[in-house]
């Protein structure tokens, strides 16, 4: 039975709207950390995470340097620099350069989290209008932790969650507006089935 | 142990054994971004692990030298965060005019775009001839790219965007001498910068400096190592002195923040107290 110590969420175009419903319904003591990689533009500031701050009950920050990881909080990647997640559970940031093209990049946040996670850790896939984040998952399932793509037919931009679902073979496809939901009963180590279920995706 | 410890475990002994026969020392460097890095190099080397790697890696010096290009990754903008740079100009530029000469230290300077960007910005605010850069790395081939002053053309639309938004408005182009693919920067930037090799892990402070500029390196150390820096730099600098960091390192936490206040919040530019 696993018991999970993070979700690491993957997003691009499409994604303040993915995002703003996600986040919003999760409730302010949501049990894990989640970490956030999306898309976006080099110069943006951080308006991004005060925006969704105000409109959720869970708290929403940018990313911070050397930042413990702490449960019911979720931490976005600031613009320009790659997120990672440190052994000793602190966050890093880095200037390198994009990772397929993106910076900060969902591969370079989720092979970390695999890494330091294992199977404790839960990554989400939504909607996007490129191929990163399909190294990632596979990085979390070769160590153990489940993959959860949002149903491509869903998607505002259903290419990212197809490139994830041809990489590896998700544990749940489901819909945004099913996704909070999923998200509460495995953080929660309640019944959510594993293996893959899928919802209005047959 | 899963694959990925293991790794862990062959990454851990290798830099170990790395220090201990060319002194270059990253075991306090930030685990993930060089595990990343070292991945990186591994997957482009005919070596299926570290420690297939390692044998060679300690027993050949031409080897041991592509690793460390792969490991410091030399990423720069000239006038990268624009903002940071009109903040230079607005408010920490009148406080340097006010001395005869300024010495100015750029730790972790790759290619010296960075450097180039304040000799503009000095030269544009009528100090000319009144100061001296220091700019130091530990990757001796990126400084030697860095002393030619020299740039793929193919930039230099994106760095006058950046000149433009940092509060510039002299022509940038007059900065530079297009030949074929490359810029070639003017003469007069490059008369007052000295580059220098300089291993922030190991080498010592630089005397009496007005400014130190050290933005996107320590992001890469583990805190210990960064508290290392910082007594570096805080010896460095003479009081009411400029110590800048990048856009999203900060002082806060840190055991010398207390002798430093930060110029204007979030610019990330810290002057040392005097007394
Ligand atoms: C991302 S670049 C930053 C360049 C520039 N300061 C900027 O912000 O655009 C980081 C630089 O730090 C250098 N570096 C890494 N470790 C170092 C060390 N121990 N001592 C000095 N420089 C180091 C690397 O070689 C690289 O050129």
């Amino acid at each position: 039975m696993a018991k999970f110590r993070a979700v690491v969420i993957g997003v691009s175009s499409g994604g303040v709207q993915a995002l703003k419903l996600l986040l919003g319904e999760l409730p302010a003591d949501f049990p894990l950390p989640v970490l956030i990689v999306q898309h976006i533009s080099p110069d943006a500031g951080n308006g991004m995470a005060k925006l969704l701050n105000n409109l959720c009950a869970i708290h929403v920050k940018e990313a911070d340097e050397q930042e413990p990881v702490v449960p019911a909080t979720v931490y976005l990647a600031p613009p320009n620099y790659h997120l990672l997640v440190e052994r000793d559970g602190f966050l890093s940031l880095s200037a390198d350069p994009p990772v397929s093209f993106a910076r900060p990049s969902v591969d370079v946040l989720f092979e970390s989290a695999a890494a330091v996670f294992g199977e404790g850790l839960i990554g989400v896939i939504l909607t996007g209008a490129n191929y990163d984040g399909s190294r990632g998952v596979q990085a979390i399932k070769q160590n153990g932790g489940i993959v959860v793509v949002q149903d491509p037919d869903d998607a505002e931009t259903p290419q990212m969650p197809l490139a994830a679902l041809a990489a590896t073979e998700a544990d749940h496809v489901v819909a945004l507006a099913d996704m909070a939901a999923l998200l509460q009963s495995l953080a929660g180590g309640g019944a959510a089935r594993r293996g893959r279920s899928t919802t209005s995706h047959a | 142990m899963t694959a990925d410890e293991l790794v862990d475990v062959e990454i851990r002994l290798l830099l170990e054994g790395l220090q201990q026969v060319y002194g270059y020392d990253f075991r306090d460097y930030a685990d993930a971004s060089i595990k990343r890095r070292l991945t990186q190099w591994l997957a482009e080397s005919p070596f299926e692990t570290f420690s297939q790697a390692q044998s060679r890696l300690l027993r050949e010096p031409e080897l041991f030298v592509s690793l460390l290009q792969g490991i410091t990754v030399n990423v720069t903008d000239m006038f990268r965060d624009p903002s940071f740079f009109r903040t230079l100009r607005e408010q920490v530029i009148p406080f340097l005019k006010t001395y005869p000469f300024v010495k100015i230290w750029h730790a972790g300077c790759a290619s010296g775009e960075e450097a180039y960007s304040m000799a503009i910005l000095l030269n544009e605010e009528g100090m000319a001839g009144r100061y001296r850069m220091y700019a130091t790395d530990i990757d001796e081939a990126v400084l030697a790219k860095a002393a030619q002053g020299v740039m793929p053309i193919t930039e230099m639309q994106r760095y006058t965007r950046n000149y433009q938004k940092s509060g510039g408005t002299a022509s940038f182009a007059d900065y530079y001498t297009a030949r074929y693919d490359r810029a070639i920067l003017a003469a007069n930037l490059k008369k007052d910068i000295v580059f220098a090799p300089h291993n922030l892990v190991a080498d010592a402070e630089f005397g009496e400096m007005n400014m130190v500029l050290c933005r996107n390196v320590m992001i890469y150390f583990k805190p210990a190592l960064k508290e290392r820096c910082l007594r570096l730099f805080d010896n460095s600098l003479l009081p009411g002195g400029f110590l800048c960091l990048g856009l999203k390192e900060t002082l806060e936490r840190r055991k010398m923040g207390d002798h430093y206040d930060e110029l204007v919040p979030g610019s990330r530019i810290y002057r040392k107290r005097y007394g």
